[in-house]
């Protein structure tokens, strides 16, 4: 089946699944300066690219290729709370994957997407959410993965053009130049997926947490 | 002056005497692996020849026996070097029932030109501690530092608790404020007690920040204090404020 309509509706920012909502680090890292202008905005996209989105591009392959059982999605689940050691990035990945699993389940309504959604009741991680999401929509575990890849940045390139004012066209540039293919692979062993730290995100996740005046939830 | 590769595989393994205190029971140096008793439970890591140097293959065993304590610490830093292709460390810990293990050497210096791979992974019993931390220094004052890519897997009961890999050297990533920002070294300290994880969860704990540093408490039975820091002297007193947030 060719999922390509699939991973257009799921990689789009309108799809109503409270995407908007976050900016994956980047509120915090412009309300710090540490990105204050489209060149900061590109090294944060490509470090967020080259740790969090390939770890969420993993996950997203695995959860795509995986046949629905509840015990699997809780073992991938564990997987994924295992890479995330920033308890505001772990709860900003649930909402999200809740949130997700519930617009799915009403647009591909699917018995992987329901058997989910029983297996990891208060929202399974956003980038499972999203490859089982995308296994309902017809897609490959590598067009899975590429939605994951790419929405683990565009969140945040969108909320850094509303908070500095950046120019949009240059900042779609930027998008338009990541090397979203490099953090793709093939995925087999769940155990051994990708585990890619980046300590100034979990940082600016906590931070944000506690900073009073926020636009965006994380 | 070429050198030749080494390959070495160093073992530590803890048991408990008569008495029911720790003695060590196997400590099988591999030079440039060198493993010195301080103290009762206490062994020291002394490296006895340079390096890492790029080609090397190093590895080191350590069990930690059912009831037994065991801190392992180094008399100095460690210096990756380059030389003829990657050099490998790689670290296999078992830490039995009512087993503690301290892990706290001195920190791993990236020197310019290394091409550098390290592998941890640590198999807990339910109820065993660990005290394990990690300093990565990116390079010598005001050196570019090379490559090093590191894994960290540790299992609680088989169930993962912590997975995860530092890229260091790689000119796309290293300047990112989403990874290192401008830090020059990265430290890590993962800490579990014996809190069983059927244990009825108690109030979730606070993850806690201050400046480059935070307090993490893990989905699972452990709790991560992560830092990035300017140099070394920095990393350490950063690691050791969210220790304290944890231990007290």
């Amino acid at each position: 089946m060719d999922g390509l309509p699939g991973l257009l509706l799921l990689a789009d920012s309108r799809l109503p699944a409270g995407g908007h909502a976050h900016s994956g680090g980047a509120e915090e890292a412009c309300r710090i300066g540490a990105i204050s202008g489209p060149e900061d905005l590109a090294r944060f996209l490509r470090g967020r690219l080259a740790t969090a989105g390939r770890v969420a591009a993993a996950l997203a392959w695995s959860a795509c290729a995986a046949a629905d059982a509840e015990s699997a999605w809780r073992l991938l689940d564990a997987e994924a709370d295992a890479r995330i050691a920033s308890p505001a990035q772990r709860l900003a990945s649930r909402t999200q994957g809740r949130l997700l699993v519930r617009t799915a389940k009403r647009i591909w309504p699917s018995a992987a997407l329901a058997a989910l959604a029983r297996a990891v009741p208060d929202g399974a991680h956003h980038p499972i959410a999203l490859g089982v999401a995308a296994q309902a929509a017809g897609c490959t575990p590598h067009q899975a993965a590429m939605a994951a890849a790419y929405t683990s940045v565009t969140g945040a390139a969108t909320a850094a053009v509303r908070l500095l004012g950046l120019d949009p066209v240059t900042v779609h540039r930027v998008l338009a130049e990541l090397p979203y293919d490099s953090v793709i692979a093939e995925q087999h062993d769940w155990s051994a997926l990708p585990a890619h730290a980046a300590p100034a995100l979990d940082l600016l996740a906590e931070q944000h947490l506690r900073t009073e005046v926020r636009l965006f939830v994380s | 002056m070429t050198k030749a590769l080494v390959r070495a595989r160093a073992i530590l393994r803890t048991g408990l005497d008569d008495r029911g205190l720790t003695r060590i029971e196997t400590m099988r140096s591999d030079p440039p692996i060198t493993l010195r008793q301080t103290a009762p439970g206490e062994i020291h890591l002394v490296s006895t020849g340079a390096g890492p140097l790029g080609g090397d293959r190093l590895r080191l065993d350590v069990e930690v026996a059912e009831g037994t304590s065991l801190t392992v610490r180094s008399i100095a830093s460690t210096l990756v070097l380059p030389g003829t292709g990657r050099s490998l460390m790689e670290i296999h810990v078992y830490v039995a029932s009512g087993a503690t293990l301290v892990f706290a050497p001195e920190p791993t210096v990236l020197a310019a030109g290394c091409d550098h791979r390290m592998t941890t992974s640590i198999e807990l019993a339910r109820d065993a501690s660990l005290f394990w931390r990690e300093e990565i220094v990116f390079g010598r004052h005001g050196e570019r530092p090379g490559r090093c890519h590191s894994r960290f897997d540790a299992t609680v009961d088989g169930h993962p608790l912590l997975r995860q890999e530092f890229v260091v050297g790689d000119p796309e990533t290293d300047a990112s404020p989403a990874v290192f920002g401008t830090a020059r070294c990265v430290g890590s300290t993962l800490i579990t007690t014996e809190t069983a994880a059927e244990e009825p969860k108690s109030e979730p704990r606070e993850a806690e920040v201050a400046e480059g540093v935070a307090v993490l408490p893990l989905a699972g039975p452990g709790t991560l204090v992560s830092a990035l820091a300017a140099d070394a002297v920095e990393l350490r007193h950063r690691l050791s404020w969210g220790e304290s947030r944890v231990l007290p």
